[in-house]
């Protein structure tokens, strides 16, 4: 029997190892995985590394992950934003590292992991401070470079539905980063607003298949 | 006088072709969504996974699921869809999208873009989408105010910022001028009435040209 759900938020992010890669998911407040981030600050992994769109916002969620100072390493597109105030000062006062990675080039990165393909080319940045030190290859003309691919331990969804094959659906725009993410990472871990039965989930609108999913956890968010 | 804000993104909806799909960068651009021509079907993309962005919501009709590429509550037009990030960034990268109205520090003579960092040191870099809309759309046009606030040139012989991408703009809409990047360099269409075009060189870094057909720039109260 298949059976993903775990019984609460610390069995969801239990045996999670300092020093993983944590992919987390969401773009600006739609799809963030508030409730497991927090909950991996009180299982007290440390020297994280984190890939996320944003540097998370106010005091909670990633941003209480940040603040709690267990992450080594961000990256990311766009830290700075509207409250980002808890990155910002860790930046200010040098206690992170951020590596600043194309917002599409995360995605694909991450799902070039996902597809177990050792890279690819793009001509993203090319003639940009994010090119420098990268392997160049002219293609059909135009100048790529070559981008690795970004595997994550770890994956932090946010999902709308699951049922306790891992199953999941999404709401609007809270999609963004979940399918890729859940895909990209060895244990990914989904905070869901419902667990529905096996079967009320019409196939056709499955998102994210349950074989990319290993635990789910029902939250209110 | 000087187009405000919302009429630079008054006059670049006016360009916008039925059946395009395009989308707007944060920021002015993001205005443009107020002024689609009514008589066109055009779809805005949004780089977090919307293609049918629609109107701002009503009061109280927001929806925190639902917001566009600057975090803005939006809707979603009938016949929208919903994608997840990396097929996002496949139509903005593929070629799929017609056309990416940008932001800007400054634009080259080339059509070099710089909009991503100041180098400010109290001031983290971002780069979000715009590396990949700058050479993922099959066209780019810039909405930028012709001159910083200080009064120094946004439109350069070379950038001073870090570069965005190398030769992707085509078309600048500034609150003084609609200016196409040409082959022969920067090529003046329009030009808004009571500056004339020694004024608008002057507020210019790079050197522009005049289009034989120089039409005045007028854009309504809105």
């Amino acid at each position: 029997m298949i059976d993903k759900r775990v019984r609460g938020l610390a069995e969801a992010v239990a045996g999670i190892k300092d020093g993983s890669v944590v992919l987390c998911a969401g773009f600006g407040g739609a799809g963030l995985p508030d409730a497991l981030c927090e909950a991996l600050v009180e299982q007290g992994a440390r020297d994280l590394t984190v890939v996320a769109n944003n540097a998370g916002t106010g005091r909670q969620g990633l941003a209480a992950l940040l603040g709690a100072g267990r992450v080594r390493k961000i990256v990311c597109s766009f830290p700075r934003s509207s409250g980002s105030v808890v990155f910002e000062e860790l930046y200010a006062a040098g206690k992170i590292e951020l590596e600043l990675v194309p917002q599409g080039i995360i995605s694909e990165r991450m799902r070039c992991a996902a597809a177990g393909l050792g890279g690819f080319y793009s001509p993203v940045s090319v003639g940009t401070r994010l090119a420098e030190g990268k392997e160049h290859r002219v293609i059909d003309g135009r100048p790529h470079v070559l981008e690795a691919p970004l595997p994550g331990d770890v994956a932090l969804l946010a999902a709308d539905r699951a049922d306790r094959w891992g199953n999941l659906t999404y709401r609007k725009s809270a999609r963004n980063f979940n399918p890729t993410m859940a895909m990209a990472a060895k244990l990914s871990i989904a905070q869901v607003r419902r667990i529905v039965e096996l079967g009320d989930i019409d196939p056709e609108q499955v998102i994210t298949p349950g074989i990319f999913v290993d635990r789910i956890v029902q939250v209110a968010f | 006088m000087p187009l405000k804000r919302r009429q630079i993104a008054w006059r670049a909806a006016q360009d916008l072709a039925d059946g395009a799909y395009v989308n707007l960068g944060i920021g002015l651009p993001t205005l443009v969504s107020d002024f689609l021509p009514p008589d066109r079907e055009i779809v805005l993309q949004s780089e977090n996974g919307i293609l049918g962005v629609g109107p701002a919501p009503g009061a109280n009709e927001a929806d925190p699921d639902l917001i566009n590429a600057g975090k803005q509550p939006v809707t979603l037009v009938t016949g929208g869809s919903y994608v997840h990030h990396t097929d996002s960034f496949l139509m903005i990268r593929g070629g799929h999208l017609d056309l990416a109205l940008l932001g800007a520090f400054e634009v080259s003579e080339a059509g070099d873009l710089a909009n991503w960092t100041t180098d400010d040191p109290g001031f983290p870099p971002g780069v979000g989408g715009a590396m990949d809309l700058a050479v993922g759309a099959k066209e780019i046009r810039v909405l930028v105010e012709h001159t910083t606030k200080s009064g120094a040139p946004r439109l350069r012989r070379q950038c001073q910022y870090p570069l965005t991408a190398a030769r992707v703009v085509k078309r600048v809409y500034t609150d003084l001028a609609v200016i196409d990047v040409t082959p022969q360099g920067l090529l003046v269409r329009e030009i808004v009435a009571d500056i004339d075009f020694a004024e608008l060189q002057a507020k210019t870094e790079a050197p522009l040209l005049a289009a034989p057909d120089l039409k005045p720039l007028v854009a309504p109260a809105v």
